[in-house]
């Protein structure tokens, strides 16, 4: 650990100063008035009322906030089981050492993920349109499936995670193929000599030597599904879609709070997924940890 | 050679084709008339080379987004937002990694759990706190209000922390001060030049970051002449839903700096992204 000796005291706090303002402000003072106002109910400026955990008591019993977590959870679940293995196969190919112009591949593959969540959502409704967009269009040519498939009326939630999968694949890409590339050969080509197969080399060196990274990269990815809003906001046009199939956690949160007001129970919604995400944080730490022991 | 094409390359340039294919959309829907909009899915069909009626192509969304929307205007705004933000991101956060990174203070080690504690609070709850808090400033509808609370994120510090303890010889810090260098100057003349790659990385996560940003400064915001490109096409999106050329003009304008910036400076990008993740 490189530390300096001989300083003056107050130089950290100088140097952390606008960080720590900024935080005391924006996150700290925040976080801590939202806590509070999880305890209450409100409408607007004037009415506030004490209720305890009742606004917690009150989601419980609330068909919404179930809705908006099994399609929270359903995102996630798409995020992990179908975003993340493509992303790692991408990688496991462009590993490869036979592989040439890799940095062309990647540049392609990364160039979705710098497209902002607004732009996004103005161009996958254009393609998720039912009777004009260019999806149901192609699939039809090829496919012969229903030209008029209707994926933002009854199909919802596999439309976002299909649009997520474009958006995301080569941003987890990267972080796989970072790992891979610290992959030591040997310790491959050791297994390849003592006659294991593709899948055995694949599960029993590849996967161990990135876990550390894969965790991480699942942890990330759960936090981004988690927040989730913008996107279905957007492509939705402010609302849950039909039936509430694209109502997010996040997006229940600003329903209630900007746009009916109460922003108590908004606020115990939010802490609701703080918890959850925080569950998850222990357990990524918890694995990585039992690995270094 | 057959394998090694079919293995590798052909699902390499199939997943490239499917990468492609919204921005292709994009590019061709922003050209065509509206009629034609309808009656191809890329580029419509005619005699001209390669089958595609080339004439009938239009620059018009794009002029019309210049002349009747004052889009020069919104990017105008989205490059000063996304500049002025990612310098003094990038400077804080840098300023704050080395003091986690070099000296010993009371409540380091505290400090550096709650930096990687707040990134699994969702922004959204503390929009409301933070909206009041503006409100009791004076700093709403400010540009001053929009980059105040994104101006020291707690994962630049954490980044900046990683690269400063990976890459700068305690000694050549030492011998700096010993020769009486002072502190302020120390950091600006040894520490940044030492983790230029990241100041690099981080210059760019941040400015993508903020130049993409939409529910902040949509919420703080409210002169039309000061939104920035994001909230601009959300709100023309209300307005011009129908009209498809133009929105997929006024979105292929906004994203494409953000991917020409990308394409010059995209080895530190990476670099910087996955330094965090690697070797922590």
């Amino acid at each position: 650990m490189l530390t300096v000796t001989r300083r003056n005291h107050w130089v950290p706090y100088f140097l952390l100063s606008p960080f720590l303002i900024v935080f005391l402000l924006f996150i700290a003072y925040p976080t801590i008035q939202s806590m509070s106002l999880a305890m209450r109910q409100t409408y607007g400026p004037q009415f506030s009322r004490f209720l305890g955990l009742g606004n917690f008591q009150s989601l419980l019993d609330d068909p919404l906030f179930w809705t908006a977590l099994k399609n929270t959870a359903i995102f996630a679940a798409g995020s992990v089981f179908i975003q993340l293995p493509c992303s790692l196969g991408l990688a496991m190919i462009l590993n490869s050492s036979r592989v040439r112009s890799r940095a062309l591949f990647r540049l392609i593959f990364f160039s979705p993920s710098l497209v902002g969540l607004v732009f996004v959502a103005v161009i996958f409704g254009m393609i998720f349109e039912k009777r004009t967009g260019m999806l149901n269009i192609l699939l039809h040519r090829t496919f012969g499936t229903d030209p008029e498939f209707p994926w933002l009326d009854e199909y919802v939630m596999p439309a976002l995670i299909i649009a997520a999968l474009w958006l995301y694949v080569g941003f987890n890409m990267v972080y796989f193929l970072a790992a891979l590339q610290n992959v030591r050969q040997e310790l491959i080509d050791a297994a390849y000599v003592d006659g294991a197969g593709s899948w055995h080399r694949f599960w029993h060196v590849t996967i161990p030597a990135i876990r550390p990274v894969a965790t991480f990269v699942v942890l990330l990815s759960l936090i981004g599904s988690f927040q989730l809003f913008e996107l279905p906001y957007l492509l939705l046009g402010n609302s849950g879609g039909p039936d509430n199939q694209g109502l997010t956690l996040v997006m229940y949160l600003y329903q209630t709070g900007f746009e009916i007001g109460d922003l108590g129970y908004a606020s115990a919604i939010g802490w609701v997924v703080t918890m959850i995400l925080g569950v998850f944080a222990v357990g990524q730490r918890l694995l990585s940890q039992r690995e270094e022991a | 050679m057959l394998r090694r094409w079919f293995c590798l390359y052909l699902p390499l340039l199939g997943c490239c084709m499917l990468i492609a294919l919204p921005f292709a959309y994009l590019l061709c829907a922003s050209l065509k008339t509206n009629p034609d909009f309808f009656d191809s899915v890329f580029l419509p069909r005619g005699d001209g080379f390669l089958g595609i009626a080339w004439e009938r192509l239009t620059m018009g969304h794009y002029r019309r987004l210049f002349t009747q929307l004052g889009f020069g205007n919104y990017m105008i705004n989205s490059f000063f937002l996304a500049s002025v933000t990612s310098v003094l991101a990038t400077l804080f956060s840098a300023m704050g990694g080395y003091a986690l990174a070099v000296f010993r203070f009371r409540g380091r080690e505290w400090l550096t759990k709650l930096v990687l504690g707040t990134l699994i609070i969702p922004g959204v709850l503390l929009l409301a706190p933070s909206y009041q808090l503006l409100y009791r400033f004076g700093l709403l509808d400010s540009y001053v209000g929009v980059i105040l609370p994104v101006v020291a994120p707690a994962f630049g510090i954490y980044l900046f922390r990683q690269a400063i303890m990976s890459s700068l010889p305690a000694q050549m810090l030492e011998a700096a001060l010993l020769d009486g260098c002072g502190e302020i100057r120390a950091f600006f003349v040894i520490v940044l030049p030492m983790v230029r790659p990241m100041v690099g990385a981080f210059l760019l996560i941040t400015y993508l970051a903020t130049w993409n940003n939409f529910i902040w400064p949509q919420i703080v915001l409210q002169t039309p002449e000061k939104l920035p490109l994001s909230v601009a096409i959300a709100q023309l999106q209300g307005v011009y839903f129908q009209d498809y050329g133009m929105m997929m003009a006024g979105t292929a304008l906004s994203i494409a700096p953000v991917l020409i910036l990308f394409l010059l400076l995209q080895k530190e990008f990476i670099a910087g992204l996955t330094a965090g993740a690697v070797k922590a």
